[in-house]
């Protein structure tokens, strides 16, 4: 079997129907997630939009400097991505591990850092619950904040983990010759899916840390 | 050109097996063919609804008196509960899309499957899964918050598994979500050669739009659900107002997806019955593009209507009377559908089997339902009938008269390219009618007990109330009877039914092409569309006299 050639599921006529049906799949699956997001993203705004001071003295605690580092990190990672998938559709099967491993690393720092900050807010006791601890009289509508801050950022965390197993099994099947410049579908969805993840973050970052004034 | 002509023989040398050929249980549990994966949604549906059923007839008999002697208030709340997350979730959302669209579309579109067919069987299992923590929930307890979980009820008051369930119905909504976009991808890309978008089957245009709305609105669902489900959990505010939220949040957010989700119920019942009744007047549908358009219409209007069910909450006068117009609004291309329906009818070949008489009572369900709602979305008669029997009566009238009628009449229609078999005419067209007769006799009288004032989802009830209860409750009775009747035939034809054919009905479509039932893959050799959709012959002069 030649190393570059396509696999054909047979309840496909060709080659390109099937690189279409799975581009099509991926972006209707992601106008689904945006609505996924978009719920949590209402929410959101219609509680900035009623308690616009506390939610800004809110977002005044989270670590800009962290969150802006992260934002950084995975922007590479889109980049890595990218050139992944080009890479791959080049032939070049050693790039192509490299920069998809570089990819899910860049994920997994993300993640220290973001459990990192986590650890942060925990100790500062701006974790919602029993615990929150808020000396002003506005301390639920500061606690409804840090309600959404950890359910926006705690899913887009869960969407990022997945990324990361989707990125190293790619990574896995084009180390056993599984993917290639042939078979390349694969690899160029699971990048649609991180794309995506990473442009989620870009609106929580702006929505969570720079709508809260800055100290 | 008469009937339509059969491009090959489908008995004598290499046959290739029916799709029904293996009978091993693993090749059920492991099958990607999109066939079965919609027979074991039909066997898993008929199981959810007769739980549902069965609490509904429960609440039926209880208010046989006023005092509701049977159950008590929390039973009650709980059977209701029951009923209406049992049968939205796991009957009438998967009924159509899941049973009949799974098993059609790719026919109908000449596909050997659909797009993803492992994700296809995946969504089966994610049902399973979902329907298996729901039953569990109902087994430690039930849920008394009603289907709509309204918080903070349910967040912050509710003794019962308020979480259990929520779960199991965000676990389900993925199942949805994976179906539609099946759906939708298929509709896009594996349409055979010379099958154009204007060339589709109208219930291929039905299940495109009612694939959108799965696709766009079940995730704000899961997202509602979630928010509810943590803030009870986590004893946090995101809706409760003693805690800072807003429950009229929680409102918006879960209308924005169970209006829309109405459309998901009635929108599938409409394709089959545009098939129903241009088989069964042998024309082409009357206003081809009008009726696909309407589809389309509908499941974009329907995202715009969801303030409806909160005219009497704190909603403002301006949104209520915006949302008021947006609903008058779906109205048109319903009645686009209604009207085009019945101008189809007009000079048609009309055979009145089984199926079609379902068709024909949808049409005249469907239109009082429909224009009961037109009452409900008018602001002022809304106040006076809101959370009464008028609304039941309303939505069920849509939800039963209008999409159960179109289920079984697509199942008569498609059981003998599902099975092979022919079901008994004579008791099919017995059941259809003694069905039609039990949905009138139960809701019509929960119109008026709604207009003279009588609440909903209370199990007693003032006295002077009691006749029209009973005639309920009687009606249902005979309903029952008329769901319970095609489950024994239909198992009955498996083996006792004549054999049916290709194209018992003389049908135009590229399901009737193929074999009943049909091989693994579909088709002997792959189809092509050559002619318009629906190209029936037009009626000869015998048909006119």
């Amino acid at each position: 079997m030649s190393k570059n050639r396509a696999i054909l599921y047979e309840h496909f006529s060709d080659i390109e129907q099937q690189r279409e049906t799975s581009t099509a799949g991926i972006w209707v699956f992601i106008g689904s997630e945006i609505m996924f997001f978009g719920a949590l993203i209402l929410a959101f705004s219609v509680y900035r939009f009623s308690y616009a001071r506390e939610f800004a003295e809110g977002a005044a605690e989270l670590n800009l400097l962290l969150g802006g580092i992260n934002t950084a990190i995975l922007f590479t990672s889109g980049l890595t991505m990218s050139l992944a998938a080009t890479a791959n559709r080049m032939g070049w099967k050693g790039s192509t591990l490299i920069l998809l491993l570089t990819t899910a690393l860049l994920g997994v720092v993300f993640l220290g850092i973001k459990v990192f900050e986590y650890h942060e807010d925990w100790t500062k006791r701006l974790f919602p619950g029993p615990g929150f601890n808020w000396t002003d009289s506005d301390s639920p509508q500061v606690q409804l904040f840090f309600v959404l801050y950890f359910i926006m950022t705690g899913i887009h965390a869960l969407h990022l983990i997945v990324g990361v197993g989707v990125v190293v099994v790619i990574a896995w099947l084009a180390l056993r010759d599984r993917i290639h410049a042939g078979h390349f579908m694969p690899l160029d969805v699971a990048g649609l899916y991180w794309h995506f993840v990473d442009l989620v973050w870009v609106f929580l970052f702006a929505l969570l840390y720079l709508m809260g004034g800055t100290r | 050109m008469a009937l339509p002509v059969q491009n090959y023989v489908v008995i004598d040398q290499g046959e290739p097996p029916s799709y029904l050929k293996e009978y091993t249980l693993r090749s059920w549990l492991l099958t990607t063919d999109h066939k079965r994966i919609g027979l074991l949604y039909l066997f898993t549906i008929i199981v959810f609804f007769a739980i549902a059923a069965a609490a509904a007839a429960i609440m039926r008999l209880n208010l046989l008196t006023p005092r509701g002697d049977l159950v008590q208030a929390e039973t009650y709340n709980k059977l209701f509960t029951t009923h209406g997350v049992l049968m939205v979730w796991f009957f009438l959302i998967p009924s159509t899309p899941s049973v009949l669209g799974n098993f059609l579309l790719p026919l109908m579109l000449g596909a050997r499957d659909l797009a993803f067919p492992k994700l296809n069987l995946l969504s089966w299992y994610i049902f399973i899964l979902g329907g298996a923590i729901v039953l569990y929930a109902l087994l430690i307890g039930g849920v008394d918050t009603g289907w709509t979980f309204y918080t903070p009820y349910s967040s912050t008051y509710s003794n019962s598994h308020v979480a259990l369930m929520a779960a199991g119905v965000f676990i389900n909504g993925f199942s949805s979500i994976l179906t539609g976009l099946n759906f939708i991808v298929t509709t896009h890309k594996l349409r055979a050669p010379g099958m154009t978008w204007f060339r589709l089957r109208l219930f291929v245009w039905s299940m495109y739009a009612t694939s959108l709305i799965l696709v766009l609105a079940t995730p704000v669902l899961a997202m509602t659900l979630t928010l509810m489900a943590l803030e009870r959990i986590w004893h946090v505010g995101v809706f409760d107002p003693a805690l800072g939220g807003d429950p009229l949040l929680f409102q918006h957010l879960f209308w924005f997806y169970s209006h829309p989700a109405v459309y998901i119920m009635i929108l599938p019942g409409m394709g089959v019955v545009s098939e129903l009744i241009c088989g069964f007047s042998k024309k082409r549908v009357f206003g081809y593009t009008f009726v696909a358009f309407a589809s389309m219409a509908i499941a974009l209007l329907g995202f715009l209507v969801w303030g409806h069910h909160m005219f009497v909450s704190s909603q403002s006068v301006f949104a209520g009377m915006v949302f008021s117009f947006l609903s008058f609004a779906v109205a048109v291309p319903s009645a686009i559908k209604v009207f085009n329906w019945t101008a189809t009818l007009y000079r048609g070949s009309i055979s009145l089997d089984t199926p079609m008489l379902y068709a024909i009572g949808f049409i005249g369900l469907f239109t009082a339902g429909g224009m009961t709602g037109l009452f409900l979305a008018t602001l002022g008669i809304d106040v006076h009938v809101h959370d009464t029997y008028f609304v039941i009566a309303h939505f069920h009238y849509i939800m039963v008269g209008g999409m159960v009628m179109a289920f079984m009449g697509g199942l008569h229609f498609w059981w003998p390219k599902i099975s092979g078999r022919m079901y008994p005419e004579f008791l099919g067209k017995m059941t259809a009618i003694v069905t039609f007769i039990g949905f009138n006799l139960t809701f019509f009288p929960q119109f008026i007990l709604g207009y003279l004032g009588m609440p909903r989802r209370y199990h007693a009830y003032p006295e002077q109330f009691q006749v029209y209860n009973v005639l309920s409750t009687a009606g249902a009775s005979i309903l029952g009877l008329g769901y319970l009747l095609p489950l024994c035939y239909f198992i009955w034809s498996c083996r006792y039914g004549k054999r049916a054919g290709n194209n018992p009905w003389g049908a135009k479509g590229f399901e009737w092409e193929t074999a009943s039932p049909p091989p693994v893959h579909n088709f002997e050799r792959p189809p092509v569309q050559t002619e318009e959709v629906y190209n029936y012959p037009p009626p000869s002069h015998e048909a006119m006299l």
